[in-house]
């Protein structure tokens, strides 16, 4: 269990880091808070000939209030964002979703851009980004992009990242002050992974209807799912029982067929999936701001 | 984009760490875990390795007074870092941290090949929160496997832990 050989880079400015991803393309791996590359590194799941230290780079250090978002920069560690006042304060969804994340040991290490570029169908972050519509910045050594959540996840722990990118920051948009949001998942025992777990944000309208709901789900399919069939039955409703109800039936479908494993079968995890639409939404509703 | 003169691949590295307050100096391969170069090259073994992909929480050590797993980090990662391990819990004459001494008065360990990493857990822990409920201790733990007490002395000596460093601390705040 110890990493194989490979050539170690640890550049001070992103423009070297990206001259780096440029030269090597394909067979390069960016090394930020390892909590996910070192394990693949140490089970040889993971082989690259190069590997980029950006930890150096300290332009990559900012958690950043933005016209309409969060910008986290891609050596902020999840334990920053954490015991950051201004997130406590502003975006206190994104510190309840980095408490989900494994132990205290890995968020000390681990980065909030990190767990988005890894794109584990099972993490968290991505999840979250997904249900609040966020984006992503891709710079390259020629070029930059900005990338849309939905757009970005494409498959188990695959992104829209091309050779030569680096995913620099990511973009969490703000949640409007009278909405309510619930983060919740279900993990056989506290730090592992989750079964399933849901992200909910929903905007009351004047006369306290659900003006605008966005659920979004991880541990459910190759990579986080928004679940928009399940938003179409909440718009318009005050959250009763029935409304409940039907939001919880059509989550359950929105499971994908081969997510049986080890762990759980499709069929529990829909159970799970419909039970925890259920008290997700519930929760959010609560809290929302008439 | 301007040309940059990239810094240059290696394999091979030189670091300086300071370990338990020793400053250490020293060429290590670049795929060298940090956990490996505490044991084989500063043969400092209380430093112990279970699962070595992040899991079994017993090679936790202090990077900055912050509690991270040993396996999932390069040596050549804690350049310039101070990291402290079991062996810098006892005092200079060898004398129990209150953190062990709880352990050992309770019975927080049978074979003690997971308590170097809960003791570096619960140091982090205390730190943060001097006075932790059963719960939060349960939970603040959970990145650390015990096999063998079922946990509940093991809560038993950090609530005793825990008290006697906020003893000592208000004292030390009195005088």
């Amino acid at each position: 269990m110890k990493p194989p050989r490979f050539q170690y880079a640890a550049p001070r400015l992103l423009d070297e880091a990206l001259t780096l991803l440029d030269q090597y393309r394909e067979d390069v791996k960016i090394l930020a808070g390892g909590q996910s590359l070192v394990p693949l590194l140490n089970m040889r799941l993971a082989g690259p000939s190069y590997i980029v230290d950006i930890n150096h780079i300290s332009e990559l250090q900012y958690i950043e209030p933005e016209d309409g978002y969060l910008a986290i920069g891609a050596t902020v560690r999840q334990r920053q964002v954490e015991r950051s006042a201004l997130v406590q304060e502003q975006l206190p969804m994104l510190v309840e979703a980095v408490q989900h994340i494994g132990h205290m040991q890995i968020r000390n290490r681990g980065t909030v851009v990190g767990s988005i570029a890894h794109a584990d169908p099972a993490a968290e972050l991505p999840a979250l980004l997904t249900c609040l519509n966020g984006e992503v910045l891709v710079q390259s050594a020629n070029s930059e992009r900005v990338i849309k959540a939905e757009e970005f996840f494409t498959g188990y722990l695959s992104t829209a990242l091309e050779a030569g990118e680096m995913l620099t920051e990511v973009r969490f948009p703000w949640i409007p002050p009278q909405a309510g949001w619930a983060f919740m998942e279900f993990a056989r025992r506290s730090g592992d992974y989750a079964l399933v777990g849901a992200a909910a944000v929903l905007t009351p309208a004047l006369d306290d209807r659900c003006m605008v709901a966005h659920i979004a789900y991880l541990g459910i399919a190759g990579a986080p799912v928004r679940a928009h069939a399940v938003e179409d039955v909440l718009v318009g409703t005050m959250l009763d029982d029935a409304t409940l109800d039907s939001a919880a039936e059509i989550a359950r479908t929105v499971v994908s067929e081969d997510m049986s494993d080890v762990h759980a079968t499709t069929e529990y995890r829909r159970v799970l999936t419909a039970e925890l639409t259920r008290r997700v939404l519930k929760a959010a509703w609560e809290r929302r701001q008439p | 984009m301007q040309e940059q003169e990239a810094p240059a691949f290696t394999e091979e590295s030189d670091i300086a760490v300071t370990v338990n307050g020793h400053h250490y100096e020293r060429r290590v391969p670049v795929r060298l875990l940090l956990s490996d170069f505490l044991r084989h090259e500063l043969h400092l073994t209380g430093t112990h390795i279970g699962c070595e992909h992040g899991v079994c929480g017993c090679f936790t050590v202090l990077l900055i007074g912050d509690a991270v797993r040993s396996c999932l980090m390069l040596a050549v990662q804690a350049e310039s870092m101070a990291i402290t391990t079991i062996e810098g819990m006892a005092g200079t004459n060898s004398d129990l941290h209150p953190i062990q001494q709880a352990f050992m008065e309770k019975h927080g360990l049978q074979c003690g090949f997971c308590t170097p990493g809960i003791i570096m857990s619960v140091h982090a822990m205390l730190h943060d929160k001097p006075d932790p409920t059963d719960e939060e201790i349960r939970h603040e733990l959970s990145g650390n496997i015990c096999r063998c007490t079922g946990y509940q002395n093991i809560v038993e000596a950090v609530k005793l832990a825990a008290e006697r460093l906020r003893v000592s601390q208000s004292e030390m705040e009195m005088d």
